[in-house]
């Protein structure tokens, strides 16, 4: 198995506002969002990041993906580091959170060919990939609908193809199935099987147990922004379901479940 | 990465002149808002200046030919027969606005204008017409008289001319009070419009990207950040100087009316290269207005805040303007031309005033330009600031 991204000692602390502080019912200054996290991922599999809300999942994500930067500890991405080369970084992976939103006076077909022509893909390339994710996902109905129009599952399959325009071989996927119907959900997670098929590596954070038991071969639980446990799924669950083991980890590392 | 620059004005472009409503609010409506105030100014200062109905001016005429009499009798003027020696005590009057009009005929005119042939190349016999634009009765008897004598002109095939010399023939004073008055409006609302223009521009495509949450999907693809700042600037630059154009064409073609209506200024004073180099006064406001506003929408989180935070920019910016006003040798100063926006105002008003300066003009486009790219740099670096970019 070939390492393809490799995270060592992430942490990441944000200083609170009054009103962030308030929000948070702390009155601590400074909130520790990841702590001296680090996981391995190898090429050609699914790793799912479980933990419930608020353990630093979208967070770790954001690093990889170079949104933001860490405040210690680095993450090797296809041979590059988040913290010294992120733009090489940027070209290496699909990123898709439900931060990224794409303007609404604009259709998805402009919207392609602009991310496309970003990323630097040649054109004939970038018409081929677009019309068959298009067609895939039903798009080209709704190919010059402005996006301000389209539905929020619509909106969420144009958001989707349009972080894969370069076909990257790294795809992190924050909550991909979040807030998205039954149907909607099973084309997204069929699409993500598809992606790993042709070899890509697929990083998915969720809180949801069926969709890590339905795709992940990997997992990685956070808790409180420390990775608590990290193996296959088979020897995290141990003959039991994912969910049982979650809380009996839970509760093994915070005491108890009430705590938080 | 250069190119990915050019994708991002052409976004810019794209989103801006795909949105009929912005095109309107941004860019129409400033040219068309400038010309109607302004003629509209115009048109109560005419009213403010135009002379009593009933009122009989003094006109002093040297050497009245005997044909003409009846026809310059109907005009409501009182006429005096001078001598050549009178003629300047008569100027000083006229410019103290006591007499209203001073017209010299030359000697026999009529036998001159009978004997003269067209064809010639020979000077005509010239009519010399001395009023006082700075008193509106002055200007009224001036107008009616030239029309009149125009139009005796024509009758004969042009075979006379009217002030055809090099002599002054409006005795109005420099200092004309009215002339002074506009040179400091005019700038004050061209500021405050090129102003409105940017905000109305920059605040919506930087802070509203980042309460939208579009700048984030644009960060996270490998494009240079200072591509997304230069982008930025370039595009927004482009679409409020179309808007500051906008303001500037609506004050050319408004200028017509409002110096028309008022006596001391007259636009066809102002040569090619004052408007030339009020344009470029214009455009390069326009480009530190753009990136300073700009910076201050990169900060906010929303557009609103980024409004806000400008309006009291937009204060600062028109009580600038208004500092001309309060005059001072002070303002003569090169060194003040070296401070944005207040560099602008003072060019503007030593352009409409007639007493603009190159040096000025160019230490003010110079510096304006200084102070954008600095700012465009400024941009970059915020962009590249998560703090930035997603405090929350
Ligand atoms: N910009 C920020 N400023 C302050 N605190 C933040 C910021 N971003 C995240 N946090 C805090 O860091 C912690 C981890 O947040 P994160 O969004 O990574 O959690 P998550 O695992 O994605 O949770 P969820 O399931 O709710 O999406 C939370 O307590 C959150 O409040
Ligand atoms: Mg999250």
């Amino acid at each position: 198995m070939e390492p393809i991204l490799n995270v060592t000692g992430l942490k990441k602390t944000f200083k609170l506002s009054a009103k962030q502080q308030k929000i948070e019912k702390t009155n601590e200054k400074v909130k520790t969002a990841v702590n001296n996290l680090s996981f391995t991922a190898y090429r050609g599999e699914v790793f799912g990041l479980l933990g419930s809300n608020g353990a630093g999942k979208t967070t770790t994500l954001r690093m990889l993906a170079t949104l933001i930067k860490p405040d210690e500890g680095d993450a090797i991405v296809d041979g590059a580091s988040i913290v010294n080369h992120p733009e090489l970084v940027r070209t290496k992976i699909g990123f898709l959170t439900s931060e990224l939103k794409l303007e609404e006076f604009f259709t998805p077909n402009y919207l392609y060919d602009f991310f496309s022509e970003l990323h630097g893909v040649p054109a004939k390339e970038a018409a081929e990939r677009k019309q068959s994710y298009f067609e895939r996902f039903g798009i080209d109905k709704f190919a010059e609908v402005k996006v301000g129009n389209l539905s929020t599952g619509m909106k969420q399959k144009v958001s989707l193809v349009v972080s894969l325009v370069h076909d990257p071989d790294i795809i992190i996927f924050d909550e991909p199935t979040n807030g998205l119907d039954v149907l909607t959900a099973k084309v997204v997670t069929d699409f993500l099987q598809d992606l790993k098929e042709k070899g890509k590596t697929i990083i998915v954070s969720t809180h949801i147990f069926s969709l890590i038991e339905k795709i992940c071969d990997r997992v990685g639980m956070i808790i409180n922004g420390r990775m608590v446990a990290c193996d296959t799924l088979e020897a995290i669950c141990a003959g039991k379901t994912l969910e049982e083991r979650f809380f009996e980890i839970y509760e093994e590392k915070v005491g108890t479940i009430d705590e938080k | 990465m250069k190119n990915n620059t050019l994708t991002i004005i052409k976004k810019e472009f794209a989103r801006f002149f795909g949105d009929k409503r912005m095109v309107f609010t941004t860019i129409l409506m400033p040219g068309l808002m400038v010309y109607i105030m302004y003629t509209l100014m115009g048109n109560i200062m005419t009213n403010q200046f135009t002379s009593a109905d009933n009122y009989v001016a003094s006109g002093y005429v040297q050497n009245m030919p005997a044909e003409l009499e009846p026809v310059l009798n109907e005009l409501p003027v009182e006429w005096n027969d001078i001598t050549s020696d009178e003629i300047d005590t008569i100027q000083t009057s006229l410019t103290e606005k006591e007499a209203d009009l001073l017209v010299i005929f030359p000697e026999n005119f009529v036998a001159e204008l009978n004997s003269y042939d067209v064809s010639s190349g020979m000077a005509a016999p010239n009519v010399e017409i001395y009023h006082n634009s700075a008193k509106p009765e002055s200007s009224d008897v001036n107008v009616m008289l030239t029309a009149l004598l125009e139009s005796y002109e024509a009758s004969l095939s042009n075979r006379f001319d009217i002030n055809a010399g090099q002599n002054d023939y409006d005795t109005a004073s420099d200092q004309d009070m009215t002339g002074q008055l506009f040179a400091m409006l005019l700038p004050m609302l061209l500021m405050t419009f090129l102003f409105s223009s940017c905000i109305s521009v920059a605040p919506e495509s930087i802070a509203g990207e980042k309460e939208r949450g579009t700048i984030a999907t644009l960060l996270v693809t490998p494009m240079k950040r200072s591509s997304l700042a230069l982008g930025k600037i370039i595009s927004l630059s482009c679409i409020a100087m179309l808007s500051g154009l906008s303001s500037f064409i609506g004050t050319m073609l408004s200028l017509p009316s409002l110096m028309g209506s008022t006596s001391g200024l007259d636009t066809s004073y102002y040569t090619m290269k004052d408007y030339l180099l009020l344009l470029g006064v214009i455009l390069s406001t326009v480009l530190v207005l753009v990136s300073l506003i700009s910076i201050i929408s990169a900060f906010a989180k929303s557009i609103k805040e980024a409004s806000s935070t400008c309006s009291p920019l937009t204060i600062l910016t028109i009580v600038v303007s208004l500092v001309p006003m309060m005059g001072g040798d002070m303002l003569k100063n090169l060194g003040m031309f070296f401070l944005p926006i207040l560099n602008s105002v003072l060019c503007m008003n030593s352009i409409f005033s007639f007493q603009m300066e190159v040096t000025q003009v160019i230490v003010t486009i110079g510096m304006n330009l200084v102070y954008a790219g600095a700012m465009t740099f400024g941009l970059t670096r915020i962009f590249n600031s998560e703090k930035a970019m997603f405090s929350k």
